[in-house]
């Protein structure tokens, strides 16, 4: 079963009086349970794919599918509660809110969903012991190494429940040994809960935890294979 | 938790919190203190004309009140009196007068005043006669020969206790009528040109000087509450003889009462100006909040928050921030009211404050009505100037936000 489908999508950025192509007509399906990266050069519309997926801007032309919803056209309210309720999101920096501690921020989401406060505390804190920080419940972002506060946001992403992962570079800003770590936990994650992530990475460490890459050029998708 | 972050949020930078929270401060300890100092004039000026003889309600020949001559007399008080036996509430007080313009002179000097003959056993209580006496002894009933004066027109005339001082009028013969009396006591008043404008003899003496037997100008009531003064006309005024009409204060004094009409209005005018400056620094101050936490709205909207919320957000923090400069500056404007609340000795300025009608001492006056109006106007104009940095806030997208 596809978890998302995306049908000769297209966008186009108007920047002044000069279009830019930033997606050219991609379809691509993405199955329940995969582990994808979209890979490729900077501008060849990596980011731009993820943003569609995840019902952030709207494409100029296409249709994208996402657990069996058509989202394209949605209004503003719609693709809120849809993002709220199917979607997880890792981007690659600025991922959690300083003022909260990590069980708060982790715990936000499903405050706007509405679980009660017994269960999303029980919830964000399995989810953290998960995710390898037990004891670090209290701490502030500022009290968190840049691993530390991305495996948060995994954590956060992940908590909700969602249909799908979207992780927008989210290594980038990490050194390797970090970056591998994150990585083999979310590859867990994917693993143990079935959860469905799609990358946006340059990254080769990705590439190599990735059961498929799709790589994109131009706005275009050139290879999509699968290990 | 969303109060919780707000709360947060506001002390991400204290600095800055400090700053527009001390302009809350400010802006709120300024209403209500010079809110209550304005009260505090008003009910100063409005205290002073109703004691000076005015009283709450005048009782006198629709005439009389533009032309205040002795032809214009009640020439028979006695069924006036009647009428206000038996229809004045318990705790009303009432007396007849005699009020003319005359001259009075000495060797020295020669003015012209105002003639009031009172009734000394009923006026005390009723106009500042008989509180305000600092030398000398009241009038006795049916005294014929003294005088009570103000002590600016005992200086100005160089007199003292004991000293004659002559009286001119016009009689009701039409012919100038004096007579001499000789000075009982001498009474000081919150405003000089009091002294200097009214002295007092008996009714009967009055009588004498007048030619009128019996007759008065008119009668002057205080009722136990003064906002029932409209009811008490309504209540007395069908009741009178058919040449004589009730006038509340707010007809004896209208010029006062227009503007005690508008002091309301020029109280929410000093409202609006203080928060006016406050206003600057706040929008301000929210929209550096907001502008700082571009990216932290774009990710809120991408985990799902709806504008709405995030707009609720902002106000919810602009509401944090009032509330607490609210609440000290009540605090402070409470605590600058009690401190005054002995008065302000404005006698440095005792010319310009009687020009206005006011007395020498200003005792600031806070209101529960001044104290929610001031309120009111910051928290909801508050709102309303807190609306453009949240609707900013509320309209930023994610994509944008994460290009920040």
């Amino acid at each position: 079963m596809n978890i998302v489908e995306t049908k000769d999508v297209t966008k186009v950025y108007h920047q002044g009086k000069v279009e830019v192509q930033a997606l050219a007509g991609i379809s691509v399906s993405i199955a329940k349970g995969d582990f994808a990266a979209l890979a490729g050069p900077s501008g060849s519309g990596k980011t731009t794919l993820l943003n569609l997926i995840g019902g952030l801007d709207n494409p100029s032309a296409g249709t994208i599918t996402l657990d069996g919803e058509t989202i394209t056209g949605l209004s503003q309210s719609r693709l809120a509660t849809m993002r709220l309720n199917k979607i997880g999101f890792v981007f690659q920096a600025y991922n959690i809110i300083p003022v909260l501690s990590a069980q708060e921020n982790v715990e936000y989401v499903m405050l706007m969903q509405g679980v009660p406060a017994k269960e999303r505390a029980e919830r964000a804190r399995t989810i953290l012991d998960e995710v390898g920080l037990s004891g670090m419940y209290t701490r502030r972002p500022a009290e968190l190494s840049g691993g530390q506060q991305q495996r948060v946001a995994v954590a956060r992403a992940i908590v909700s429940r969602p249909a799908i992962v979207l992780a927008d570079e989210p290594t980038a800003n990490l050194d390797s040994k970090t970056g591998q770590g994150l990585l083999e936990m979310m590859a867990e994650m994917n693993k143990k809960h079935g959860v469905t992530f799609i990358f946006s990475t340059h990254d080769h460490m990705v590439m190599d935890y990735a059961g498929r890459i799709i790589y994109l050029k131009d706005g275009l998708v050139v290879s999509d294979e699968s290990k | 938790m969303y109060l919780q972050l707000s709360w947060r949020n506001i002390w991400r930078n204290p600095k800055r919190t400090l700053i527009i929270l001390t302009a809350v401060v400010i802006g709120a300890w300024a209403m209500l203190l010079f809110g209550a100092l304005s009260r505090g004039m008003m009910e100063s000026m409005l205290s002073n004309s109703l004691n000076t003889l005015t009283g709450h309600i005048q009782i006198q020949k629709p005439e009389y009140r533009d032309d205040r001559v002795v032809e214009n007399r009640i020439n028979n008080p006695a069924p006036l009196e009647a009428v206000l036996k038996k229809n004045l509430p318990a705790g009303s007080r009432w007396t007849l007068r005699i009020e003319v313009g005359g001259v009075a002179s000495n060797a020295r000097n020669s003015e012209g005043i105002t003639i009031v003959g009172i009734d000394p056993n009923r006026e005390p209580g009723i106009s500042f006669y008989g509180d305000t006496l600092t030398q000398g002894r009241l009038l006795a009933p049916k005294e014929g020969h003294g005088i009570i004066i103000g002590k600016a027109l005992a200086d100005a005339f160089e007199t003292r206790l004991g000293r004659k001082l002559v009286l001119m009028t016009q009689g009701s013969d039409k012919e100038t009528q004096s007579r001499a009396f000789k000075i009982r006591g001498i009474y000081r008043a919150e405003l000089e040109a009091t002294e200097k404008q009214y002295v007092f003899i008996s009714l009967t003496a009055a009588q004498k000087l007048l030619g009128i037997k019996g007759g008065v100008t008119s009668a002057c009531i205080k009722v136990p509450d003064v906002n029932r003064v409209e009811h008490m006309v309504q209540t007395i005024g069908p009741n009178l003889p058919k040449d004589l009409v009730a006038l509340p204060w707010t007809k004896l004094l209208p010029l006062l009462n227009g503007y005690l009409g508008m002091f309301d209005s020029f109280m929410l005018l000093w409202y609006v100006v203080v928060f006016t400056a406050m206003a600057f620094g706040l929008v301000n101050t929210m929209l550096m909040a907001v502008l700082e936490r571009t990216r932290e709205f774009g990710l809120l909207k991408a985990l799902g928050m709806k504008p709405v919320h995030i707009v609720g957000g902002v106000l919810t923090e602009c509401v944090m921030l009032l509330a607490v400069g609210l609440g000290v500056g009540n605090l402070l404007g409470f605590a600058s009211v009690y401190a005054l609340s002995g008065g302000i000795d404005l006698s440095f300025l005792s010319q310009g404050s009687e020009f206005f009608g006011m007395g020498h001492i200003i005792v600031p006056v806070l209101t529960l009505k001044d104290i929610i109006y001031a309120n009111a106007v910051i928290l909801v104009l508050g709102q309303l100037v807190c609306l453009y940095p949240a609707l900013k806030a509320g309209r930023i997208t994610p994509v944008r936000a994460m290009t920040h």
